[in-house]
C-alpha cells in the first residue's frame, strides 16, 4: 500500500476528509520553504503537494506563477526540489509528498533518472499538468512502473466518455479542478460541486480532491463536507508572498485544516 | 543525420499529431477535449468543398491573392548569382502572410460556434490579421500581447485598436510573446464555452501545427504553380525566415517531397549564436523540450527552463519553432541557418534599395541569408524567398538602430 493510500484509508477509518496543502518548493528561498515544508504535518496538512518551478506555468494564475519566479531567483532546481523531499524525508516517514508541476524540468532531466530519483528521495506521486492521459506513455506509465502514483486531474470539461481515459493508469486520488480557469481564480460551490466528485468517485472508484479558488476556513469545510479532500494552494502561496514568518504561514494553515477535519 | 529516409515528407502527423518524435497535445486536461473537438471539426472542414470556396472567395477578394511572384533583377544583378524571384505576401491585405491562416480558423470558429476569438501576438501582424477577419464577421476579438511587445509595435497596437480588438498587455514571465502565448492559453482554460484561439504560427498542441501549416501552404502552391509558368520548371532553392516557421512551411510544404529543390529555413541569429543565448535560433542553438502544447527543439538551461530568446525583429524572438520544422531538420530534409540583426538591417536597407521594397525584420532575415547564399550559386539557379511582410511596422525600430529619428 502506498503512502497515499494508507492515509486515505486512515482518514476514512476516521470519518475524515483530507487537508492537502501546495507550496512551490524554493519559495521563498530554500531554507524558509523547507521550514515551512516540515511543519506542516504539524499544522494538520495530511498530503503534501511540492511546487517544482517553471517559468512557463500555462494553468496557474499570478501568486503560483510569481511563486515559481520567486523560487527560480533564489536557485531551485528540479535536483533541489528531490533533495528538498529527502531532508523532509529525514524525520517524516508517513506524509505523502506529491511534487506538481509541469514536464519539460523532467523530460529535460530524463523520464528514468527522475522517476528513479523521485522514488529514492521518498516521493509519493506526481501531478503534471501538462500531461493528459493522451500522452501516457511519457511519464505516467514509467512511474507507475516505479511504484510512484500518477494522480490525474479531472475538470468540467472532462465529460463521461473523457471520464475512463482519465481514470486509467491513475491511482492514489483524483484532483478534481472545480472551475474552468487557473489556479488562484474563484472557487465554485460546495453544492455545484457535489454531484461533480459523486460523478468522478463512480467512474473512477478513487478518493477525489477538490482544489483551485479555496482559499478560507469557511471554503474549506464546505468543500471538505462534499469531497474526499479539500486543496489549497493560492491562498497559503500569497501569505508567503506577504513575508509574513513561517509561524504565522502555518498558524493560517492551521486555521485551513481544523476547519477541513471538522467538516 | 537520417537513417532511413520516408517515402514522403508530407503524410505527417500522425494521428497523435506527432511529426516523428515531435508535436503531440501536451495540454492540460481542460484543454483536452477542446483540441479534441477542434480536430474533429478541421477533419470535416477539410474535405468540404463549401469550406474551401469560402476560403478561395476571400483569398481573392478580400486578402488580393494570389500575390505575385516577382523577378528581382536588380536584387539579382547586385548578388551576381542566382535568379532571385520574390514570393510578394507583403502585399496580402494587413501586410503579411498571417491573414492566410487567421481566415481558416476564423471560418473554423464560425463553424465551431465560437462567438469570442483570443490570439497572441509578438511583432503584432498576427494580432492585426486577426483583429481584421475578426471585424469583417463582426466576432469580439481579444489579443494578448507581451508588454515589452506592445511598446516596441505601438503602431500595430493602435491599428488593433482602430478594428475593435482589446489588446491585453500582458506583464507576466518576461512580458513577450511566448508570456503572450501562456496568457492566452489561460484564458482558453477560463472561457471554454464561447472562445477560439487563433494561433498564430505552426506550434502549439496538435492539430494547430498541421491546421496553421495547410492554411499557409498556399504560399507554395501558388509558388509552384507561377514558377511552372515563368520558368516552365521547379525552382532550386526555397529560402524563408522563422519565427514559429508558419510563413516557412507555407512555402516549403508543396516542395518537401521533391529532392532536387534545396529548402532553407532562417533563424533568428540575435547578437550572435554562442553560450550568452542572446538569440532566437531553436534549432542551432535549443534542444528538445515540451511547451505550449507540443514537443519541439527549445531555447532552455540545464534545467529545462525556457530561456528568452532575442531577435531585433519581434516577429522571430519566440523560443520555440513548430514540431514539423524540428523533425525536418532531424530529417535532414531542410537545412536551418541563422544571420544576426545587424545581417538582417543591412538586408533590410539592400531590399529598400536595389527593389524599392520595404521589407518586414523577419524576411530581411530571410533576404540575409540570399545575400550571402545567391552569389555562390549559378544564374540558372532559380531561387524564391518568401517576402512574407512589408516594413511600415517597423520603421522606428529600423530607424533607432541606424541612429535616425523619426
Ligand atoms: C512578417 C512576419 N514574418 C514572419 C513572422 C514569424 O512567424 P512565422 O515564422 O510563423 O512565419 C512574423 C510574426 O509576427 C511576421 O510578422
Amino acid at each position: 500500500m502506498s503512502r497515499i493510500d494508507a492515509k486515505f484509508a486512515a482518514l476514512k477509518a476516521e470519518g475524515k476528509a483530507a487537508f492537502v496543502s501546495f507550496v512551490m518548493a524554493g519559495d521563498p528561498d530554500y531554507e524558509t520553504s523547507l521550514a515551512i515544508v516540515k511543519g506542516l504535518p504539524a499544522a494538520g496538512v495530511d498530503v503534501i503537494e511540492l511546487g517544482m518551478p517553471f517559468t512557463d506555468p500555462m494553468a496557474d494564475g499570478p501568486a503560483i506563477q510569481l511563486a515559481g519566479q520567486r523560487a527560480l531567483a533564489g536557485g531551485m532546481t528540479l535536483g533541489r526540489v528531490l533533495e528538498m523531499v529527502r531532508s523532509f524525508r529525514v524525520d517524516d516517514q508517513t506524509t505523502p509528498i506529491i511534487l506538481m508541476g509541469y514536464y519539460n524540468p523532467i523530460y529535460s532531466m530524463g523520464v528514468e533518472r527522475f522517476v528513479a530519483a523521485a522514488k529514492d528521495a521518498g516521493v509519493d506521486g506526481l501531478i503534471v499538468v501538462d500531461l493528459p492521459p493522451e500522452e501516457d506513455d511519457e511519464l505516467c506509465l514509467p512511474a507507475n512502473a516505479a511504484g510512484l502514483n500518477f494522480i490525474r486531474l479531472a475538470t468540467p470539461t472532462t465529460d463521461d466518455t473523457r471520464l475512463p481515459a482519465v481514470a486509467r493508469n491513475t491511482s492514489g486520488f483524483v484532483y478534481y479542478v472545480s472551475i474552468t480557469g487557473i489556479t488562484g481564480a474563484a472557487s465554485a460551490s460546495a453544492a455545484r460541486v457535489a454531484p461533480e466528485v459523486d460523478r468522478v468517485r463512480k467512474a473512477t472508484g478513487l478518493p477525489v480532491c477538490v482544489g483551485f479558488g479555496v482559499k478560507t476556513p469557511e471554503a474549506s469545510a464546505e468543500i471538505a463536507g462534499v469531497a474526499d479532500g479539500v486543496v489549497v494552494g493560492s491562498a497559503i502561496i500569497e501569505r508567503i508572498a506577504a513575508g509574513e514568518d513561517t509561524a504565522s504561514v502555518l498558524a493560517f494553515v492551521k486555521s485551513l485544516t481544523e476547519a477541513a477535519h471538522g467538516a | 543525420m537520417n537513417d532511413t529516409t520516408p517515402n514522403s515528407y508530407r503524410t505527417g502527423p500522425d494521428e497523435r499529431g506527432r511529426f516523428g518524435i515531435f508535436g503531440g497535445r501536451f495540454v492540460s486536461e481542460t484543454l483536452m477535449p477542446l483540441i479534441l473537438d477542434l480536430e474533429a471539426e478541421y477533419e470535416k472542414a477539410k474535405t468540404d468543398p463549401g469550406f474551401w470556396a469560402e476560403m478561395d472567395d476571400l483569398w481573392t477578394h478580400y486578402v488580393g491573392r494570389p500575390s505575385p511572384l516577382y523577378y528581382a533583377e536588380r536584387l539579382t544583378e547586385e548578388l551576381g548569382g542566382a535568379k532571385i524571384y520574390m514570393k510578394r505576401d507583403e502585399l496580402n491585405h494587413t501586410g503579411a502572410h498571417k491573414i492566410n491562416n487567421v481566415l481558416g480558423q476564423i471560418l473554423l470558429a464560425r463553424r465551431m460556434g465560437k462567438t469570442r476569438i483570443i490570439a497572441e501576438t509578438g511583432a503584432g501582424q498576427h494580432g492585426v490579421a486577426t483583429a481584421t477577419v475578426c471585424a469583417r464577421f463582426g466576432l469580439e476579438c481579444i489579443v494578448f500581447m507581451g508588454a515589452t511587445d506592445v511598446e516596441r509595435q505601438k503602431p500595430n497596437v493602435f491599428r488593433m485598436k482602430l478594428l475593435g480588438a482589446k489588446v491585453v498587455p500582458v506583464t507576466s514571465g518576461r512580458a513577450t510573446l511566448k508570456d503572450a502565448m501562456n496568457e492566452a492559453l489561460r484564458d482558453w482554460v477560463t472561457n471554454v464555452e464561447n472562445t477560439f484561439y487563433c494561433i498564430g504560427t505552426v506550434a502549439g498542441p496538435h492539430p494547430y501545427p498541421a491546421m496553421v501549416r495547410d492554411f499557409q501552404s498556399i504560399i507554395g502552391k501558388e509558388t509552384r504553380a507561377q514558377m511552372m509558368e515563368r520558368e516552365g520548371r521547379l525552382p532550386d532553392t526555397l529560402v524563408a525566415c522563422i519565427g514559429g516557421g508558419s510563413n516557412a512551411m507555407g512555402l516549403f510544404h508543396p516542395f518537401l517531397d521533391d529532392p532536387e529543390v534545396r529548402i532553407i529555413g532562417v533563424e533568428a541569429g540575435g547578437h550572435g549564436v554562442d553560450d550568452r543565448m542572446e538569440h532566437a535560433a531553436s534549432l542551432t542553438g535549443g534542444r528538445p523540450g515540451v511547451l505550449h502544447g507540443n514537443r519541439t527543439y527549445l531555447l532552455q538551461d540545464a534545467d529545462g527552463q525556457i530561456l528568452e530568446g532575442h531577435s531585433i525583429s519581434a516577429g522571430l524572438d519566440y523560443p520555440g519553432i513548430g514540431p514539423e520544422h524540428s523533425w525536418l531538420h532531424d530529417m535532414g530534409r531542410v537545412e536551418y541557418v541563422s544571420v544576426t540583426d545587424d545581417e538582417a538591417l543591412a538586408a533590410f536597407q539592400l531590399s529598400c534599395r536595389t527593389e524599392g521594397i520595404i521589407p518586414a525584420l523577419e524576411p530581411s532575415h530571410a533576404l540575409a541569408h540570399v545575400a550571402k547564399l545567391a552569389p555562390t550559386l549559378p544564374r540558372e539557379n532559380l531561387l524564391v524567398m518568401n517576402m512574407c511582410g512589408r516594413g511600415d511596422k517597423d520603421i522606428f525600430t529600423v530607424a533607432e538602430a541606424l541612429g535616425s529619428k523619426i
